[in-house]
């Protein structure tokens, strides 16, 4: 209609629609999967939080009963907070120990050698991650490599399963490889001609690297650490089969409200909590890697 | 086009509440379990049960002789089972293996059938196990026992000696500290240590007494080394993680020995549980003569040599021609589980006492002990 206003040939418009129709087909798979997938899912799991369990059966109801329940457990306060000071935890190590090996990748290699590492990043998904969780323990437990190794040098044997460290060795295995793969696709993209003018300028290396390439890589650095506390936030078989469910993280949380005489309305308040959570997590990266901040002129 | 509001096409608060109800367990349940829909049509009799009972090392030969298909659903604890059995479509299951304490719950709830007892050759079983209380009501039989087995702990006897393993306060000591490992689910860890506070049943107590077993279980967080899911029981002591389990028992050991796992099983001076496993007919089953020729051949003496040697873990067995069966056939079996009719068996165990069948809370709700062991985890 603005473009008949704006004198274009209707021969145009028509045209115009049919562009519209064609990307339209395209588009749509996308939002009917969001719709179904996502917000349905979400708005089930919300209308089910309210229903009660009679006699472990499910029954419609409009009861607050689980909101409260769940909300004033003292177990329930802790393990949030003890969620994502692991997520987050586990977000910053496998940032930190992920930006060295990106950073070789994206400057100091043969794009041959390069194209190797990037693959043999892939190879672990090759293997099912609860497979790759459980072989640690033939690494970390008392009678494993490790201890094994430190034996012949007098040293140990040193707990290594059951706690937060193999917690955290398990959600390293799942996370580490996308993020060094995601920082290295933004370091790569870091413009060569600014790093030179950092140089050219007097900048030193230490100084080049934390105005220049952080700040140019900025997006991909967040995005990395938000993909790693996303997926350690969610994670059920590290903090289960690693760190021996005691203390146990949210998703043991569910789990075991289902387990325990089918409570999925208190396992679906457990979720909504996560998935909010997620989403305002989601979000605030999302505005720190793209907020611009002060506006260049 | 407008869609008019109403009339017959109307779906009214309830018929959406109830269809929304029925969409949730199917989603819920259906989601876990696809291949029990697949496994709906045909000669095939669905199985629900604690892990192994539906594996070819079991069910293989009736499979075989029947032409029948044993479609298998395992849980992992009694509440998990009951809830399956309740919010799956009705005809789900065939036949559902119950832990022996859940029977009465299960028939006041309506959910499995009477059944006729000369369908099973109860006479061939130890007398004590002929007329199991928690089998029968008003002189009905709803259930009939499968499998049976002591828990007291388990051990590493590389680690431990028996000496120091005859009381559950091993588990407090500070050589152990670090090492206690538990299975997943409150009832048989928390009843042995009821049974440590000194209550007989263990399962039946005031509010105070469960007080005290909470204060118990709480005090021994410092000593835990993981609690795990079934598989982790077993890489647990193998690995050496764990040093002790309380509410474990032979059916662990057995096994691990079978590997060269130094572990035992042990009954403590306190007392120890039966864990009573037992086969009934859910009342929605569609296939209810199938599931009478699955049991018979469970309580068979072939099906109970294969049960009693079953790859998931071993168990005692309680029909006689079963045990005469294993001794033929597998005597070194028939020593370790202690199934020989020469000298001391398991049925001696239980004679002497120490054994305690095990129930659920009868003063308080499940879910009291429920949160408790969740509170536990938390510690």
């Amino acid at each position: 209609m603005a473009m008949a206003q704006n004198g274009i040939p209707s021969t145009n418009a028509a045209g115009s629609r049919r562009v519209s129709a064609f990307a339209l087909v395209h588009a749509l798979p996308m939002p009917v999967w969001q719709i179904l997938f996502f917000v349905a899912a979400i708005v089930f799991l919300l209308v089910m939080s309210f229903w009660s369990v009679k006699s472990f059966r499910l029954t419609p109801d409009f009861t607050v009963a689980n909101w409260i329940k769940m909300y004033s457990a003292g177990y329930f306060q802790d393990t949030y907070v003890r969620t994502v000071l692991y997520a987050t935890l586990a977000a910053a190590l496998s940032s930190l120990i992920a930006f060295p090996c990106a950073y070789g990748l994206a400057f100091k290699i043969s794009p041959a050698i390069r194209r190797l590492i990037v693959f043999t990043l892939m190879t672990p998904y090759f293997t099912s991650y609860l497979v790759r969780s459980y072989s640690w323990k033939i690494v970390l437990t008392e009678n494993g490599v490790l201890n094994t190794i430190f034996g012949w040098v007098g040293l140990g044997p040193f707990v290594m399963t059951s706690n937060l460290f193999a917690t955290l060795v398990g959600y390293l295995t799942l996370i580490l490889p996308i993020v060094i793969l995601l920082q290295y696709f933004s370091l790569a993209n870091v413009d060569r001609n600014l790093i030179e003018a950092a140089h050219n300028l007097g900048a030193g290396r230490a100084r080049t690297l934390f105005r220049i390439i952080i700040p140019s890589a900025k997006i991909g650095i967040i995005l990395a650490a938000t993909f790693a506390f996303i997926l350690s936030f969610g994670d059920f078989v590290s903090p289960s089969f690693l760190g021996g469910n005691k203390p146990p993280t949210l998703s043991i949380l569910m789990v075991d409200a289902v387990k325990s005489g089918s409570h999925w309305p208190r396992a679906a308040v457990v979720a909504l909590t996560m998935v909010f959570t997620l989403l305002v997590v989601a979000f605030a990266a999302l505005t720190l890697a793209y907020g611009t901040g002060k506006r260049r002129t | 086009m407008q869609r008019k509001i109403g009339g017959r096409g109307r779906v009214s608060r309830r018929q959406f509440m109830k269809n929304t109800t029925a969409l949730a367990g199917t989603a819920a349940v259906g989601l876990a379990m696809p291949q029990i829909a697949r496994a709906q049509s045909g000669q095939t009799v669905n199985l629900l049960s604690w892990p192994g009972h539906g594996a070819q090392d079991v069910i293989g030969p009736f499979e075989e002789a029947t032409g029948i298909t044993v479609q298998a659903k395992e849980y992992t604890g009694g509440e998990e089972m009951i809830a399956l059995l309740q919010s799956s479509p009705p005809g789900t299951f065939d036949v559902v293996l119950s832990d022996a304490e859940y029977i009465h719950q299960l028939q006041q709830a309506g959910l499995i059938d009477e059944l006729d007892p000369g369908d099973y050759p109860l006479e061939d079983y130890w007398p004590e196990f002929q007329k199991f209380p928690s089998h029968w009501v008003d002189d009905k039989l709803y259930s009939v026992m499968v499998d049976y087995g002591f828990l007291g702990m388990v051990y590493n006897t590389a680690k431990l000696s028996r000496e120091e393993v005859d009381s559950y306060a091993v588990m407090w000591e500070s050589k152990v500290e670090g090492k206690v490992g538990m299975y997943d689910w409150y009832l048989p860890n928390m009843m042995c240590l009821s049974l440590y506070e000194g209550n007989r049943p263990p399962h039946d107590i005031s509010d105070e007494k469960f007080e005290a077993v909470k204060q118990s279980l709480f005090s021994l967080s410092k000593q835990m080394s993981g609690i795990g899911v079934w598989s982790s029981v077993f890489s647990q002591l193998t690995n050496e993680e764990s040093w002790v389990m309380p509410g474990v028992g032979a059916w662990a050991a057995l096994l691990l020995e079978n590997d060269g796992v130094p572990i035992k099983a042990v009954v403590p001076k306190e007392g120890g549980l039966q864990w009573t496993e037992s086969l009934s007919i859910p009342s929605s089953s569609q296939k209810k003569d199938l599931a009478v020729k699955l049991i018979q051949y469970l309580t068979s003496p072939e099906g109970q040599v294969r049960e009693a040697t079953k790859s998931a873990y071993w168990a005692s067995i309680p029909n006689k021609e079963g045990w005469k069966l294993l001794n033929e056939t597998m005597p070194e079996a028939a020593e370790r589980l202690e199934h020989t009719f020469d000298k001391r068996n398991v049925m001696d165990e239980f004679k002497d006492g120490k054994i305690h069948i095990r129930g659920v809370p009868a003063q308080q709700d499940i879910e009291d002990w429920n949160e408790a062991w969740t509170e536990f985890k938390n510690m």
